[in-house]
C-alpha cells in the first residue's frame, strides 16, 4: 500500500529524451563493477543507486558528471520531466522502486508506457501528461531557472516555479487512488462473493476453461 | 446485437465490475508466474494472504536460468535463488510449477501455448510485456508489474483501464525468404514504439490468415515494441489445429462446443476499429534494427538514416543517442556491419519452425571465425523435436553452440550472461528489443528473423540472407 500523495513540493530534474525503457531506468544486467547487484530484491540504497546506471556511471563505474541526476544542483528533486513513451518496454516495477528510492513522486511527460504507468499508480506515483511543447518549457524552466514545483493533486494543478499555474487529467479512479492511498487489495477482496460466482458460472457455460484439472 | 470486435468480447465477458471511469475489475483466467515475481510473493506472504486459485496458476524460472554449459549446475536448488524462491512457493501455495528439469519447462510464453494453458476466449496475465504473444491464439494476455501481481495472486482478478481498439490489416503476400519478424519489425519501424499506445491491437487481413500459430506468435510478440499492452489475431481453423490434442486443450467431449465459441468470438465483419493501419506485406524486405529501440529499423538494403536536420527536441536527443551508441554512420549502409555475436533464441523467435529455417541457412556451413553463435530453443519441447530432426547437429558442426530453453541472452539476465557480451560487442539477435544494455552493459543489439541471424553467423557480418549463396558464404 502505497503512501498517500496529495502535496509535493520540489525542484525538477529534466532528462528530455524520447522513449526512455525500463532497461535503461533500471538495468537487466548489473554493470561489470557492481557484480553484488541482480535483477530483484534490492535495498533502496542500492535502488537509488543503480537508477539509470548506465547513464549515469562510465564502464569503471566513475560519475558521468554531465548526466542531470549526477548534477548537484538536481540533488533532492521531487519531479522528473522527460520526453515521450517514457517507461515503455520491459515491465519491472523496479524502474518505479528505484525512481522513489532516488526520490522522485512525479514524472511529467507527453505520454508514458502503459505498465509503467499502472506500476507509477501502484506505488503512490504521479505520471502527469503534457503537451510536448510544454513539457519542453518545463524542462527549460527547470533547468535554466531552478526552483520549486508544486503539486496540488485536489486541484489537478501544478504551480510552475514562475508562479504559473497548469492544470492537467487524470483518471478520477487514479485520482483517488493515489490520494487516500488506496488499496487495491482489500478493497476486491470485498468482493470475493461475485469473484466466486464467476467461477462458478464459468464452470457450466466454458468447462474447459474452469474445470479443476489435475495439471 | 452490435457488431464488437475480438477484444471487447472477451473484455465484456470477464468483467466482474464496473470500477466506474473506464476501469473495471477484470477476471484473470491464467496466471503466469516467473522468476522475477519474488517480491510479489514476499508481499503476499507477508500480509498472510493465500494464492486465491492456484488452478490457474503457472510458473516456470525462465528468465534466470542457465542455458548454456552451466544449466545442470543452476538446476541444482542452491544454486538459483530465484528459482528456488518459486520453488518454495510454488510448494506453499499448490500451483504448478514447470520446474528447471521438467520436460515441459521453457520460456513461459512459449509453454503456455504448447501446453495450452492460454486458449482462445480466455485472459492471461504474466509478470513480462511480453505476454501479449499469447493473443495470437484469440485471447487478451497483457503483462503487468509487481503490485499488479499480488493483486492477482490473492484475488485472481485485476483492476484494468479498458484500451482503444486499433486493427492493423497486412495485406499482399510476404516474398520468399521475408519472414513473419520483418513484417513486424517493418510494422515497429513504421509506427513507431509508442504507435499504438492506448490501444488493444488486432492484427489482420490476408498476410495474417496466411501465417502458422509460430508465425502469428512472432507477431503478437511485439505489439508491445510498439506501445500496445495487448496484441491479438482472430481464432480460426490454424488456432483450433494448433491446440488440437495439446495437454490442456478441451477433452473430445468439449472440443467441438469449444471450437463452437470459439468461432464465434471472431471479430465481427462490420466491427467498428477506433483506428486502422494498413501495411502491404509484399513491400516488406528482410529488416535489421539499427539503434536502441525495435522502431529504429530499416530493410537490408538501406542507409543509417540521418535525421539530424529533421529532428528536434527530445526526439532529436534519442536518435544522438541511438547513433552514439550503435557507433554506425548515418547513410552508411547496414549490409556489411561486422558482428561480434549471434543469439537465436527468445519467446519472439526460437519455435521449431524457426530453428527449421536457420539450419537450412547454416546446413553444410561454417559460423565465420571470431564469432560466438549459439541457439537457445524456445521450449525444452522443442529441443526435442529440434533433436529427434537433427537440427542440434546441423547447427553443432555449423560450430553454433545447442543450449538448453530459457531467456538466456534475450535479457541478459540469466547467471552467465552477462560475462559473454562485452562492451561495445555487436549482437545479430532473434529476439525483440535492442535498449541499451539490454543483452550486457555496453552491448550492442540488431533485432533480425532467424534466417537473418544464421546468415549473420557465417558471412560474420550482416547480409542479406537472400544474397548469401551468392557471396559464396
Ligand atoms: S525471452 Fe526475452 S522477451 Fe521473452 S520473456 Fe524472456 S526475457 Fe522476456
Amino acid at each position: 500500500m502505497a503512501e498517500p500523495l496529495t502535496e509535493l513540493r520540489g525542484t525538477a530534474v529534466p532528462i528530455l529524451r524520447d522513449n526512455i525503457d525500463t532497461d535503461t531506468i533500471s538495468p537487466g544486467s548489473a554493470p561489470p563493477w557492481r557484480k553484488s547487484a541482480t535483477f530483484g530484491e534490492r535495498g533502496s540504497a542500492t535502488l537509488a543507486d543503480d537508477l539509470f546506471a548506465n547513464w549515469r556511471y562510465t564502464g569503471e563505474g566513475r560519475l558521468i558528471e554531465s548526466f542531470p541526476l549526477n548534477e548537484p544542483r538536481y540533488q533532492g528533486a521531487r519531479f522528473l520531466i522527460t520526453g515521450a513513451n517514457f517507461g515503455c518496454g520491459s515491465s519491472r516495477e523496479s524502474a518505479v522502486w528505484m525512481l522513489a528510492a532516488w526520490g522522485i513522486r512525479c514524472v511529467i511527460a507527453p505520454s508514458f508506457a502503459e505498465i509503467f504507468s499502472a506500476n507509477c499508480f501502484a506505488n503512490g506515483l504521479l505520471p502527469v501528461v503534457l503537451a510536448n511543447d510544454l513539457v519542453s518549457e518545463l524542462a527549460d524552466e527547470a533547468s535554466s531557472a531552478g526552483g520549486a514545483f508544486e503539486l496540488d493533486l485536489a486541484q489537478r494543478s501544478l504551480r510552475r516555479p514562475s508562479g504559473r499555474d497548469i492544470t492537467f487529467h487524470i483518471p478520477e479512479y487514479r485520482r483517488q487512488g493515489l490520494m487516500r492511498g488506496l488499496d487495491d487489495i482489500a478493497q476486491t477482496l470485498n468482493d470475493l462473493a461475485a469473484i466466486q460466482k464467476f467461477v462458478a458460472t464459468g464452470r457450466r457455460q466454458f468447462p474447459w476453461i474452469y474445470r479443476r484439472a489435475a495439471w | 446485437m452490435s457488431a464488437k470486435t475480438l477484444f471487447d468480447k472477451i473484455w465484456d465477458r470477464h468483467v466482474i465490475k464496473d470500477l466506474g471511469d473506464g476501469f473495471s475489475l477484470i477476471f484473470v483466467d491464467r496466471h503466469m508466474v516467473n522468476d522475477m515475481a519474488g517480491r510479489g510473493f514476499l508481499t503476499l506472504n507477508k500480509r498472510g494472504l493465500p494464492v486465491a486459485h492456484p488452478e490457474f496458476t503457472f510458473a516456470a524460472a525462465d528468465h534466470t536460468v542457465a542455458t548454456l554449459e552451466a544449466r545442470k549446475a543452476s538446476a541444482k536448488p542452491d544454486d538459483n535463488p530465484y528459482a528456488v524462491n518459486l520453488r518454495d512457493n510454488s510448494r506453499q501455495h499448490g500451483f504448478r510449477l514447470f520446474d528447471l528439469d521438467d520436460p515441459d519447462f521453457g520460456i513461459i510464453h512459449v509453454i503456455s501455448a504448447e501446453q495450452a494453458l492460454a486458449l482462445p476466449g480466455t485472459t492471461i496475465a504474466c509478470g513480462d510485456s511480453h505476454t501479449c504473444t499469447l493473443g495470437a491464439l484469440g485471447a487478451i494476455a497483457w503483462g503487468l508489474g509487481q503490485s499488479d501481481i499480488v493483486h492477482i495472486l490473492a484475488t485472481q482478478t485485476s483492476v484494468q483501464r479498458k484500451p482503444l481498439n486499433m486493427r492493423i490489416n497486412v495485406t499482399g503476400r510476404l516474398a520468399p525468404d521475408v519472414s513473419a519478424k520483418d513484417l513486424i519489425l517493418a510494422l515497429a519501424a513504421e509506427l513507431g514504439v509508442a504507435g499504438c499506445v492506448g490501444h488493444a491491437v488486432e492484427f489482420a487481413g490476408d498476410a495474417i490468415r496466411r501465417m502458422s500459430m509460430d508465425e502469428r506468435f512472432t507477431i503478437c510478440n511485439m505489439a508491445v515494441e510498439m506501445g500496445a499492452r495487448f496484441g491479438l489475431i482472430s481464432p480460426d481453423d490454424v488456432t483450433f489445429d494448433y491446440l488440437r490434442g495439446r495437454p490442456s486443450a478441451p477433452d473430445a467431449d468439449a472440443w467441438d462446443a469449444a471450437v463452437a465459441d470459439w468461432r464465434s468470438l471472431a471479430t465481427d465483419a462490420t466491427a467498428a476499429f477506433d483506428a486502422e493501419r494498413t501495411l502491404d506485406a509484399s513491400r516488406v524486405e528482410p529488416q535489421v534494427s539499427w539503434g536502441i529501440n525495435p522502431g529504429q529499423t530499416i530493410g537490408i538494403s538501406a542507409t543509417i538514416p540521418s535525421l539530424s536536420g529533421q529532428l528536434t527536441g527530445s526526439a532529436l536527443a534519442t536518435y544522438e543517442t541511438a547513433v552514439d551508441y550503435s557507433g554506425l554512420v548515418p547513410g552508411a549502409p547496414i549490409a556489411g556491419t561486422p558482428i561480434d555475436i549471434v543469439f537465436i533464441g527468445s519467446c519472439n523467435n526460437a519455435r521449431l519452425s524457426d530453428l527449421r529455417v536457420a539450419a537450412r541457412v547454416v546446413e553444410g556451413r561454417r559460423v565465420a571465425s571470431g564469432v560466438r553463435a549459439w541457439v537457445s530453443p524456445g521450449s525444452e519441447r522443442v529441443r526435442r523435436e529440434a533433436e529427434a530432426e537433427g537440427l542440434d547437429q546441423i547447427f553443432m558442426s555449423a560450430g553454433f553452440g545447442w543450449g538448453h530453453s530459457g531467456c538466456s541472452m534475450c535479457a541478459g539476465a540469466g547467471d552467465q550472461m552477462r560475462e559473454i557480451g562485452a562492451s561495445g560487442q555487436r549482437i545479430a539477435s532473434t529476439t525483440n528489443r535492442n535498449f541499451v544494455g539490454r543483452q550486457g552493459p555496453g552491448t550492442r543489439t540488431h533485432l533480425l528473423s532467424p534466417a537473418m541471424a544464421a546468415a549473420a553467423a557465417i558471412a560474420g557480418r550482416i547480409v542479406d540472407v537472400r544474397s548469401l549463396e551468392a557471396i559464396g558464404g
